[in-house]
């Protein structure tokens, strides 16, 4: 286990010395949802029919912006050499680097999510399912990010290649996140959408470090 | 005594073949030097030593067991060609979290380490400030403190002043003098007594 705590404190330590690696993500997601009701309409019963989608994409986009740097620094300088020759589970250190990565721009994201919600004119109820959904969710991106991550590790520029191969990956969670939220304002029950998200939660943390792994392992070959 | 052998090993990258039929045994106290050209399959063949990649044929076998086990793991220092440094890390950072990869060490063994190769004031200074070479003296103070028996270092010399490379010739010595096993791979000149030659 201290190689878990080892590995997450080393990820959190170079991304504050290296801000811009978790900044840049955050402030597009800032950045592209604020530009939403200049572009369509100032008008809140528009933009609030139109917030779960908006803050749900923008999410989605943010996370995937960041994810080329979650293996690339630690293959560039040696690293991921290491860790996989290293005595300790290789499926440990790779979900306590996705752990890291979680904390550096799900987290951040979930934060954000209730000034946004308000500037996009979601009630207080709708404001808590969007963070549910994204507080069960992100961490789904962030595992099933790191297997792309891992698959494209030593390609040059490979940052199209890994959203055409993640983001066929993320369109259940796209799916369900928003319909939580978007049924929710109907007040509809959206029980089914969040046992979805928590059964890809437990999956995709069951599953994904194991199969990180073995992509990274076949990568570096 | 730990035993290393390899089974006539062949290594293709695309569509090169480096070698084929390879075949030596190293023993407890040996320090074996891998030489050849640029592109001839040297570091390839530590990879494989090390566990990184997978030969196309042939065997390698440590202890006489596989090399994919939890005890060969233990047993082996693998240092490529890269320093396995993150920039943003102190140095005494890097080296307690490579260490940590390894074997676990306390925090006066890094110190003492560091020392060694004359960084230990440069300690708390960030890896991306430092230079080639005294970047590649913190990735190599690890062997000061690595309790692995097999030590395979691809290219150990590079961006070395004679000074460091002399510090680095004499640990390898001592090493090998206590029953451990070296492979390396340089184009420098080795004074190294009693060392075997590859050539590939």
């Amino acid at each position: 286990m201290s190689i878990f705590i080892k590995t997450l404190r080393r990820g959190l330590k170079m991304a504050l010395r290296n801000p811009s690696s978790f900044l840049n993500p955050l402030l597009f997601f800032v950045i592209a949802i604020s530009l939403f009701p200049i572009a369509i309409s100032p008008e809140s019963h528009t933009l609030s029919n139109m917030a779960p989608g908006i803050i749900w994409v923008t999410a989605m986009l943010s996370v995937l912006l960041s994810l080329n740097a979650l293996f690339h620094y630690d293959y560039d300088n040696g690293v991921l050499e290491q860790m996989i020759i290293s005595h300790h589970p290789l499926p440990l250190i790779l979900l306590a680097k996705t752990t890291a990565h979680w904390i550096l721009t799900g987290l951040p994201i979930i934060l954000l999510s209730p000034l946004l919600g308000m500037a996009l004119f979601l009630d207080s109820k709708n404001i808590y399912i969007l963070i549910l959904t994204l507080f069960l969710a992100t961490p789904c991106l962030s595992l099933i990010g790191a297997i792309g991550a891992s698959l494209i590790v030593g390609i040059k520029n490979s940052g199209m290649l890994l959203s055409l191969l993640i983001l066929p990956l993320y369109i259940p969670i796209l799916i369900f996140g928003t319909s939580a939220v978007s049924q929710s304002q109907f007040n509809l029950p959206i029980d089914g959408q969040l046992y979805f998200l928590g059964s890809v939660l437990i999956l995709s943390l069951i599953t994904s470090p194991f199969v990180s792994a073995l992509a990274l392992r076949i990568s570096l070959e | 005594m730990s035993k290393l052998i390899i089974n006539d090993l062949s290594c293709q990258r695309g569509y090169n073949q480096l070698f084929t039929d390879l075949s030596f045994e190293l023993h407890a106290g040996e320090v074996l030097r891998i030489s050849g050209a640029n592109g001839s399959g040297k570091t390839s063949l530590l990879k494989m030593i090390a566990g990184l990649n997978s030969p196309e044929s042939g065997s390698i076998s440590y202890n006489e067991n596989d090399i994919k086990t939890y005890q060969y793991q233990l047993d082996t220092f693998y240092l490529g060609h890269l320093p396995a440094l993150s920039p943003e890390l102190s140095c005494i950072e890097n080296l307690e979290y490579l260490t940590q990869l390894n074997n676990q060490e306390s925090k006066s063994n890094l110190d003492g380490a560091l020392s060694k190769v004359g960084l230990n004031n440069y300690k708390n200074e960030l890896v991306g400030t430092l230079s080639a070479g005294q970047k590649r003296r913190v990735a190599l103070s690890a062997l000061f403190i690595s309790h692995s028996k097999l030590w395979l270092l691809d290219e150990p010399f590079t961006a070395l002043d004679s000074d460091g490379i002399e510090i680095i010739e004499n640990q390898i010595k001592k090493h090998c003098n206590e029953d451990g096993l070296c492979i390396l791979t340089t184009h420098q000149d080795c004074k190294i007594e009693n060392l075997r030659e590859l050539s590939l």
